[in-house]
């Protein structure tokens, strides 16, 4: 195909990517390190209500922004460096925690917060839906033709539902006298609720997280394990290899690929949790790093965003990314090297 | 099974614990939704009740004079039943007949929709009318026994006007499907049949693209956006747009974050098909782009339809890029029942919540029935060619 055919082909969608995905890359990075606000002003302002006899009148000084002559407020940018890595980092404090040794003061600050969680999220559930997906197509795979169908069907419903819906569905499932949290009360004979403390929260936002991505990862075994060569399958058991030793070194190997693809699939989506959060109303206690930003961008009671904080907070979040990106890349690249030479 | 050799064969207990196993998963898979969806024909009293029992047979809502009777129960699982087994014999025959080559997926579409509005106006219009008297005339199985109301569904759809939602989310999914399928295709077709450096590059820059957060990107729209009309001035004078709050600027972002899945999963669907199939049309006189839409895109439409099921779910479960660039009043059906839901003023709130949750579920089930085998043979095909 000539260079030409193939501009034709591929540019309108590079040309989306690098208007829809590139140039906010470029502009999130310069927007990082200046910080544009409204000019204000102080004015005082007497207010008077009617009371008894004589009215009763409060002066107060009120914060307003100050307006030009068209009627619009006075927008100043300015260039602040690393201001708002500070602002989001917050290394004074990281340090003094560090230093008095107190290191769960760390996870106070917002950041290191949605830090901590985000990488212990995406670890934790890695494994979870690995396993849990493996083990569902195999039992898939033993079970008799006629079922395979509805099993599948009901397999796909969690992870096609709307990932706030699916987390609501759970939440509503224990939200104070939910039909679970009251069948576990009857059994402990205590009182439990689930959303008062943050170790619960998180416990039901990874068990979400496993019940939505397993199904994903069920399906691609179970094509992987259609393919699965029965020849080596038997000479397996003829070499007296029992079921497990079979799943350990004929399956499992020739499955390798997929559980990659898996992996790196679910590291690039795990990092960007965030409907979890919305699900289960969990901000109070358990914030991730997309969240973080997303919280920023959103109007505060003043109506004004903070941009400049989102900015450096979504730089810091794309190096994360780059980060745990790495390593597969550089497989990626080794084996292009290795196809073409 | 028979076929299956001696030493293959499974021992009982085996087969014991894999079957339970299969049967615990699909009770932990259906139950949430299905509960919901329970829930939502409740009274709130019923609804949020802690005894199982009673959601299921909802005694307040049925005291509330919104029961069923057992022929109410039986006539209505027999429409159900008939609508669902039509659904998969009757429906795709008449699209057959009615839509014709390229047109088969918009057939579809339109046969869906269709069917589903004749479906509702059978179940909630014609189906109270018959049985209202019928249930008079029969006496104690005419009695009401299950109590359940669809007042919630009323409340959330009409008095809430949660159809200017539908609309936006229609608007926006529709959009991103067709906007992302026709750069995605050609996209696709490129990379898959050029063996560059260039294409490998493009590839895994689209790779990083897909892993980033939608909040970095976004993060960057957001000023741009909000002042549009001041940037734009120069180029529109004072008819320049606000970007921010117009669904078709959704669209665009959307599309463009859907973007680096598709050519990656079309381009896979591509490789599939022979390149002999396009050298032989390119031999007959066809250019490159001819060879594309007379040859290979025919056989593509399989491709097609699984990044578009793919695309749909994009754009229909969005929550972050809507609920930052659309304003309240243009929002889409996820954010709007965020909103319900922070609320939190009554339990009829919540439960009009879960009865609009319940709504926007129903139409992914419905693809999922309908398109379960083109899902997994997408998923999977993505998988294998990486």
């Amino acid at each position: 195909m000539k260079f030409k055919t193939f501009a034709a082909f591929v540019g309108p969608s590079i040309f989306m990517m690098i208007l829809f995905i590139a140039l906010p890359l470029v502009s999130v990075f310069v927007e990082s390190f200046r910080n544009t606000y409204d000019l204000r002003e102080q004015i005082e302002v007497e207010t008077c209500t009617p009371g008894f006899l004589t009215q009763t009148c409060v002066t107060e000084v009120k914060n307003v922004p100050k307006l030009d002559e068209d009627g619009k407020t006075i927008k100043i940018t300015e260039w602040t460096g690393l201001e708002s890595y500070r602002n989001v980092l917050q290394m004074d404090k990281f340090w003094e925690a560090v230093k008095s040794g107190n290191f769960g003061d760390i996870l106070q600050i917002d950041f290191w917060k949605a830090l901590r969680f985000t990488l212990m999220f995406t670890l934790l559930t890695l494994p979870l839906v690995v396993g849990v997906g493996l083990i569902i197509a195999l039992t898939v795979n033993n079970a008799a033709r006629a079922i395979r169908g509805p099993v599948i069907f009901i397999s796909l419903l969690p992870f096609i539902i709307t990932p706030v819906i699916g987390s609501l569905s759970i939440y509503w499932l224990f939200v104070g006298d939910g039909i679970l949290t009251s069948m576990m009360e009857r059994w402990t004979g205590t009182n439990i609720s689930m959303f008062a403390q943050s170790w619960t929260i998180e416990f039901l936002m990874y068990f979400y997280r496993v019940w939505h991505v397993a199904p994903f990862a069920f399906v691609i075994f179970y094509a992987g394990l259609q393919t699965v060569n029965m020849d080596t399958l038997e000479s397996a058991v003829i070499d007296g290899a029992n079921r497990f030793e079979r799943l350990r070194y004929v399956i499992i190997p020739h499955l390798m690929p997929l559980i990659v693809f898996i992996a790196l699939i679910h590291l690039m989506d795990c990092y960007r949790v965030f409907e979890e959060i919305i699900g289960f109303r969990s901000q109070a206690h358990v914030i991730s790093l997309q969240w973080l930003t997303y919280d920023f961008l959103t109007p505060d009671d003043s109506g004004s965003r903070a941009i400049s904080r989102a900015s450096a907070s979504a730089m810091l979040t794309m190096i994360g990314i780059v980060f745990l990106l790495i390593l597969p890349l550089r497989r990626t690249w080794r084996d292009h090297k290795g196809g073409t030479h | 099974m028979s076929s299956t050799s001696r030493a293959m064969r499974q021992s009982f207990g085996l087969r014991f614990a894999s079957g339970s196993f299969l049967v615990l998963w699909s009770i932990i898979a259906a139950f949430p939704i299905m509960w919901i969806a329970i829930m939502s024909f409740k009274s709130p009293v019923d609804a949020f009740a802690d005894s199982p029992w009673q959601v299921i047979m909802g005694p307040a809502t049925k005291a509330a004079g919104n029961g069923l009777s057992i022929i109410d129960i039986v006539l209505g699982l027999a429409v159900l039943f008939f609508t669902i087994r039509w659904a998969f014999t009757r429906l795709p025959g008449l699209i057959k007949t009615y839509a014709a080559g390229p047109f088969v997926a918009l057939g579809w579409i339109v046969g869906a929709a269709a069917y589903a509005v004749v479906f509702l106006l059978v179940f909630f219009g014609l189906l109270p009318l018959i049985l209202g008297p019928l249930n008079s005339v029969l006496g104690p199985l005419g009695e009401p026994v299950l109590g359940m109301t669809t007042q919630h569904y009323v409340s959330v759809w009409v008095e809430n006007q949660f159809y200017r939602n539908f609309l936006n989310s229609m608007l926006v999914t529709a959009g991103v499907v067709l906007i992302s399928l026709t750069v995605g295709t050609l996209a696709g077709y490129g990379l898959a049949r050029s063996g560059s450096d260039l294409a490998f590059w493009l590839l895994i820059v689209a790779l990083v693209f897909r892993a980033l957060p939608h909040s970095v990107l976004v993060a960057g729209y957001l000023p741009w956006f909000i002042n549009s009309a001041e940037i734009l001035r120069p180029i529109f004078g004072d008819l320049s747009p606000t970007l921010y709050g117009q669904p078709w600027a959704v669209i665009a972002v959307l599309v463009a974050i859907n973007q680096p899945f598709t050519i990656w999963m079309l381009r896979s669907f591509f490789q599939n098909i022979p390149a002999e199939l396009d050298e032989a049309a390119r031999v007959d006189g066809c250019s490159h782009f001819q060879a594309f839409r007379r040859v290979i895109m025919p056989v593509m439409w399989p491709g097609v339809i699984t990044t578009g099921l793919f695309s749909f779910l994009l754009g229909y479960n969005d929550f972050l890029v809507t609920s930052l660039l659309l304003d309240a009043q243009n929002q889409t059906m996820v954010p709007a029942i965020a909103g319900y839901f922070n609320r939190e003023t009554t339990t009829t709130d919540q439960v009009e919540a879960v009865a609009a949750a319940v709504s926007i579920t129903a139409p992914l089930f419905l693809l999922v029935m309908v398109f379960q085998r083109q899902i997994v043979s997408g998923l999977t095909a993505g998988a294998v060619k990486g």
